[in-house]
């Protein structure tokens, strides 16, 4: 989930994608259609199952692996998952590649019926899950999450993830996907700031208009997100507040598109109290700036608040000056509101393995590795994020961050919750992004903004050649 | 040479002739199949008609971008012939007369250097340019001047009023060089002789420029104006790299090739895609079939 930047590089290769566009590009696209297409590839590696390698996995075929090169990077792969199976699999060959722009990289060879066995389908330009699954492009997952797991042969792998994790992964009653890394979603500020100036973490909605107020006064930018590329920061705090005036179930209406669900009062008041801080405590010039301009100010003192995951800790690590010490506070909410504890928080980074590649079973396999608990060790060491792997952070050193995050995770107990209409109806989610811009830096209000979404939903709704989701 | 003339021909011609076929005509009619399928970019999709094409005569981005390329249309040509031409002129003729030839103003072939710059450059590096040119706050490089002198930093790309005029005022930037240098060109194809004689009749340089330059000058100007026409179809990478939300504010500076891209890799609708792309490729075609029309007339005997 995390954002990739907008390098040079990244922008180059954007140009390359512009070039793709031109319309006899688009013909070039579909000769590969003609040529692959639905077939099966007629040998899939198949080993003997028994209880050493429950998923049947052939230890001669090789694994093609590709990884998003973003907020996690790839080291994680190449220095833990690949190692755990490579010893476990001493002969078979692992082909390890790294891209930032996973759909344009790998869309053609989906298309042309080559996939890769394993992806980590994330980014901004990750591949539409909905159109992956109904081309039957997805390994269905319910043989690994029943396989037993590595650290103990009694318990399923399933058993072994934080709840909910699965679910995340699960299109219209099946499981294809694996959430990973596990997420904590709020308001990062710097605790040494915080205590440098003698400012408390606000709990209820006007302590936190107050506490704005005080940062106003001392000269600093309240609260900040980057418009230019991350305005989906914001709205999922929008989205937050909603849930903890009205229920989680203000946002289960919104993915299962119900009617109103968009103009519903919650939705209306958390969209008024944001638009509101908006106007008053925000730099009207971020919303031209991308997310680590905007992240820079925050490590240079000059922005309080930023909303994000967990992720950030890690992916600012290079920038962030010694001792600044990221912590995070939920989204607060309305004075009064029904859940005045919840959290947004959820599984996320998205792995899947090819149904038409030609090692699927391998491809399931190196999953298994990364729900071990060395796997997961691995990644939490290197990535300073937490995984789905229930209990893997245990005695690891955390960061302040992570420590944060966790402490958090931990008072909301039970209320936990998510959405995830953002990947399922992508429409939706460039129009909140749009809107959410709009409504923040005052160019519309919040009747306008609830309508406006309701009115996309609407017509997504309406829509019959888009796939609708449920939950 | 009569001896074997054919095989000849044709053994030069069929190398270019099959590429040409096998990567230009046969894509396009491939797109063209493609706008009348639902294809999603995997397995083959089905045909569905001119579905796309109904579904893209009631899309209001559609619309949208297509108002953006009118605008664009209008200016970019004009802003940058007007321009084009009074550098090339000042560049060419613009000194006066020395010892009886007609010259640029003084240090003319720095500056031809300098015009022709913008243009080596890729656009995608100008868009990490003017990433810090426009950027909204302090610490842009005309908002830093702005600042200083006690004003408000102006939101080139951040308010809808002004994004796509900042978008317009990059592209000019860009293009004014070439079409310097191919100006330049024409005139220099001018013969000194109608120039001294206009001065001997104590002709203005204003009344050179019109009387004399611009209808010598007409075919290049009209090449000019088809390509500057066809380019205010694309604008695709500056708008992609440069503006808030990919098109935005509110989708004020989105253009087709903008939308293009969205439908086909964040939608995955590449039937729509490529309905848009087959409706870009004949407004482009009718511009172009248009403007040649329009402009056409009686080339001056000289």
């Amino acid at each position: 989930m995390s954002d990739n930047d907008l390098t040079r590089r990244t922008l180059l290769r954007r140009t390359a994608a512009a070039g793709l566009m031109a319309t006899p590009a688009m013909g070039l696209l579909s000769a590969c259609v003609t040529g692959g297409g639905e077939d099966e590839p007629a040998n899939q590696a198949e080993g003997e199952k028994n209880a050493e390698n429950p998923l049947g996995v052939d230890g001669n075929a090789p694994l093609e692996v590709v990884i998003f090169n973003g907020g996690y990077g790839e080291k994680y792969a190449t220095d833990v998952h690949e190692p755990l199976y490579k010893a476990k699999f001493p002969n078979a060959q692992i082909k390890h590649s790294a891209t930032q722009e996973i759909a344009t990289t790998l869309q053609p060879r989906f298309a042309g019926g080559t996939p890769p066995d394993f992806v980590n389908n994330s980014g901004t330009k990750y591949m539409d899950f909905g159109t992956l699954i109904q081309d039957g492009q997805l390994q269905d997952l319910t043989e690994l999450f029943a396989a037993p797991s590595v650290d103990d042969a009694a318990k399923k792998v399933s058993d072994t993830l934080v709840a909910g994790t699965v679910e995340s992964g699960t299109y219209n009653g099946k499981p294809y996907v694996l959430n990973y890394v596990f997420t904590v979603y709020g308001l990062w500020y710097s605790e040494k700031l915080f205590k440098d100036k003698g400012w408390t973490v606000p709990a209820t909605w006007t302590d936190f208009t107050k506490l704005l107020d005080t940062i106003k006064a001392a000269g600093i930018t309240p609260y900040a997100y980057a418009g230019k590329n991350a305005p989906y920061y914001q709205y999922l705090v929008i989205l937050t507040s909603a849930a903890k005036i009205g229920g989680p179930d203000i946002l289960k209406n919104i993915d299962n598109l119900a009617d109103g669900a968009w103009t519903a009062p919650a939705v209306k008041t958390a969209a008024q109290q944001w638009a509101e801080i908006g106007a008053k405590y925000m730099d009207k010039a971020d919303e031209g700036l991308i997310h680590t301009e905007v992240q820079l100010k925050q490590n240079q003192g000059k922005v309080a608040f930023y909303p994000s995951g967990s992720w950030l800790e890690a992916e600012q690590s290079a920038s962030t000056p010694e001792g600044f010490n990221y912590a995070v506070m939920p989204v607060p909410a309305a004075d009064g509101a029904t859940l005045p504890t919840g959290l947004y928080a959820t599984a996320g980074e998205p792995y899947f393995v090819s149904a038409k590649g030609a090692n699927p079973r391998g491809g399931m396999e190196y999953m298994r590795q990364m729900l071990s608990s060395k796997g997961a060790k691995g990644f939490i060491e290197l990535n300073k994020s937490l995984t789905a792997v229930a209990g893997a952070e245990e005695g690891i050193q955390l960061s302040p961050g992570l420590t944060s995050a966790s402490a958090v995770l931990k008072a909301a107990g039970p209320g936990v919750f998510s959405y995830r209409f953002d990947s399922w109806y992508k429409e939706l989610d460039t129009e909140l992004r749009t809107a959410t811009n709009a409504l923040m830096f005052g160019r519309e209000n919040a009747d306008q903004f609830c309508e406006r979404m309701q009115k996309k939903a609407d017509a997504i709704k309406a829509d019959s050649s888009i796939t609708k989701f449920t939950r | 040479m009569r001896h074997g003339k054919y095989p000849f021909v044709i053994g030069f011609l069929a190398a270019p002739v099959t590429i040409y076929v096998v990567f230009v005509i046969a894509p396009y009619a491939q797109a063209f199949y493609m706008a009348l399928t639902n294809w999603r970019g995997l397995s083959p999709g089905q045909f569905i008609g001119l579905e796309n094409f109904t579904r893209l005569f009631q899309d209001d981005v559609f619309w949208k971008a297509l108002q953006h390329h009118g605008i664009l249309l209008l200016a970019l040509p004009l802003v940058t012939i007007i321009i084009a031409l009074f550098l090339a002129f000042m560049l060419n003729v613009g000194g006066g007369s020395k010892q009886g030839i007609m010259t640029g103003v003084w240090g003319s072939k720095f500056y031809r250097v300098v015009f022709f710059l913008p243009q080596v450059l890729a656009v995608a590096i100008l868009g990490v340019l003017f990433q810090s040119v426009y950027r909204p706050d302090g610490s842009g490089m005309i908002n830093s001047l702005v600042t200083k002198i006690g004003l408000e930093p102006i939101g080139f790309l951040i308010n809808p009023d002004l994004a796509l005029w900042s978008i317009i005022a990059v592209l000019v930037w860009q293009a004014v060089g070439f079409y310097v240098v191919l100006f330049s060109a024409g005139m220099s194809n001018i013969p000194k002789d109608i120039y001294e004689a206009a001065m001997l009749d104590g002709a203005t340089r204003m009344s050179m420029f019109f009387r004399v330059t611009l209808p010598l000058l007409w075919d290049t100007l009209q090449v000019a104006w088809v390509y500057l026409g066809i380019a205010a179809f694309d604008a695709f990478a500056i708008v992609q790299t440069l503006t808030v939300d990919q098109g935005g504010p509110d989708g004020s500076t989105t253009v087709i090739g903008m939308e293009i891209y969205r439908n086909a890799f964040t939608y995955s609708k590449y039937g729509y895609a490529s309905a848009m792309g087959v409706a870009l490729f004949f407004l482009t075609i009718t511009f172009a079939a248009l403007s040649l029309r329009v402009s056409r007339r009686e080339s001056v005997e000289m």
